[in-house]
């Protein structure tokens, strides 16, 4: 089967006044229809870059990214990017913030369209409150149905709970996997965060320090919901964990 | 409406003490030409009712709101170029910052060269005066509209007239508004100083000819109170608009 995402090559080099600053180093992977990879990596390694280029915020120096095997120009509303701060429109309220992106539809099928993603989401009664109003977990609930009401293939997201609170974000995650198992994309996520990797990951690629080269790729095969004290879960994470260098018995958290 | 939340009632106090202590100067100085607080109500009154005082009112107000609306309507397209365009920026800023610092009172010779004596003199005036905040106010408030915003927006793939639209507007309002009132309190400031040459009716020539034509300095301080009056109102009415949702949220955490 063709895959849906293909990086081949991809090479970035940043210039700063300091000199250059090599941020991705020749990656080359795949990601196939519908799966779930999860991209981690000591912070600073350019795993953010990566999802730029991926989205097409960003070219590469060399190498290219192709999305069903199309080279990838600039963003698409195909791939929609989630960031870690939320990016809703302050001066639009949460209806209007929802159908931001849909282009043309006739008002009828934008009211369905708005009802069945803020119910999606779990925003009922919050229709006409401006983002300043909503808690950040409320916003960023908001900002997957923004993404998700044009129907993008892809999803790109950005460390997307890295600004919440810990109990908040286990609860995104589930959310996101729930929201998944109603309608499939492609997903790539980065983050720093191994647990949340093999929480919702098919597959992860571990990153080394910059410039970013896959070091690892690891196949998480057990079914979900995938529970966090699963001894091969946890067996996994102690494997990337040393990975990037870091024995949990020593830093004395295990 | 017009003074915040809590309506007139605060104002009661600060004017009141204003006009006890004027008073209490003015008998205590036993001055002769200076007007009491009293003296100065009846003066009001008399101008009201000839008429004089709706007449210069209305001609201060004419003039500046025609020239102030010709400034919003070049600054603001001029501003968003120069806040969107590098180029635009790199080769307007220069000008907006060289013209900026020269007070309007400076142009008043050659508003009357180019203009005459009229009213076209005092609306250019104004024009320049409100014109510089709000280009300013206008190139920052799209030069720092947060990055997070247009990248949303390019992705959901706007481009030209929509994304101008759909967001780097209404990203830019609250500041544009911001300029807006800057450039709203320089006006009023300068009709005044305009109609002191160019003119002869609005407040400033109340003000000047009430001096010149028997030291009516009751008339004179009318003049002041009037203004002081009418730019609080206006003032007001631009307070207004930066409550409007569409630029609220700018002012919440």
């Amino acid at each position: 089967m063709r895959p849906k995402i293909e990086v081949r090559s991809v090479s970035k080099t940043f210039q700063p006044r300091g000199g250059p600053l090599p941020v991705l180093d020749d990656l080359t992977f795949s990601v196939a229809d519908g799966e779930f990879v999860a991209v981690i990596g000591p912070s600073g390694c350019g795993k953010s870059t990566l999802l730029s280029v991926l989205a097409g915020f960003e070219r590469p120096d060399t190498g290219e990214v192709r999305v069903d095997d199309e080279p990838v120009r600039e963003p698409r509303r195909k791939g929609v990017c989630i960031f870690q701060q939320p990016s809703l429109y302050p001066w639009l309220d949460l209806e209007r913030n929802i159908v931001f992106g849909l282009d043309g539809e006739p008002a009828e099928t934008r009211r369905s369209l708005v009802a069945h993603y803020i119910a999606l989401v779990g925003l009922e009664g919050f229709e006409h409150a401006f983002p300043y109003q909503l808690s950040g977990g409320m916003q960023q609930r908001a900002e997957l149905a923004r993404a998700l009401i044009v129907k993008p293939e892809i999803l790109y997201l950005d460390e997307p709970f890295g600004a919440l609170d810990a109990l908040t974000r286990l609860r995104m995650r589930a959310e996101l996997l729930r929201i998944l198992s109603r309608e499939r994309h492609t997903v790539v996520l980065v983050t720093h965060d191994v647990e949340e990797a093999l929480h919702l990951a098919d597959r992860v690629l571990v990153l080394s320090a910059r410039p970013a080269r896959i070091q690892q790729v690891i196949e998480v095969k057990l079914p979900r919901p995938r529970v966090l004290w699963n001894p091969e879960l946890l067996a996994l994470k102690a494997s990337i964990l040393r990975e990037l260098g870091v024995d949990e018995r020593a830093e004395g958290n295990a | 409406m017009f003074s915040g939340d809590r309506g007139w009632l605060p104002l009661l106090g600060p004017v009141a003490l204003l006009v006890a202590v004027w008073h209490v100067a003015v008998v205590l100085s036993g001055s002769l030409i200076f007007p009491t607080p009293w003296q100065v109500a009846v003066g009001l009154v008399d101008l009201a009712r000839q008429g004089l005082l709706l007449k210069h009112v209305v001609a201060s107000l004419f003039r500046v709101t025609v020239g102030y609306l010709l400034a919003v309507a070049l600054a603001v397209p001029v501003g968003m170029l120069m806040g969107w365009f590098g180029t635009a920026h790199a080769f307007l800023n220069p000008l907006v910052q060289g013209l900026r610092p020269i007070s309007p009172i400076a142009w008043i010779p050659l508003a009357i060269l180019w203009f005459g004596v009229g009213d076209l003199s005092p609306i250019f005036l104004i024009f320049l005066s409100s014109f510089f905040p709000m280009v300013v106010g206008t190139a920052a408030g799209v030069m720092t509209i947060d990055r997070k915003y247009l990248h949303a927006a390019r992705n959901f793939e706007f481009t030209g007239l929509r994304l101008f639209r759909s967001v780097v507007l209404p990203a830019a309002l609250p500041q544009i508004v911001t300029g807006m009132r800057i450039g709203l309190g320089v006006a009023w400031l300068v009709v005044v100083a305009a109609e002191m040459i160019a003119v002869n009716s609005g407040l400033g020539y109340l003000i000047i000819d009430s001096r010149n034509a028997g030291n009516r300095y009751d008339l004179v301080v009318a003049g002041m109170v009037i203004i002081g009056v009418v730019g609080f109102l206006l003032d007001s009415l631009m307070r207004g608009l930066e409550r409007l949702d569409e630029v609220r949220w700018r002012y919440e955490t």
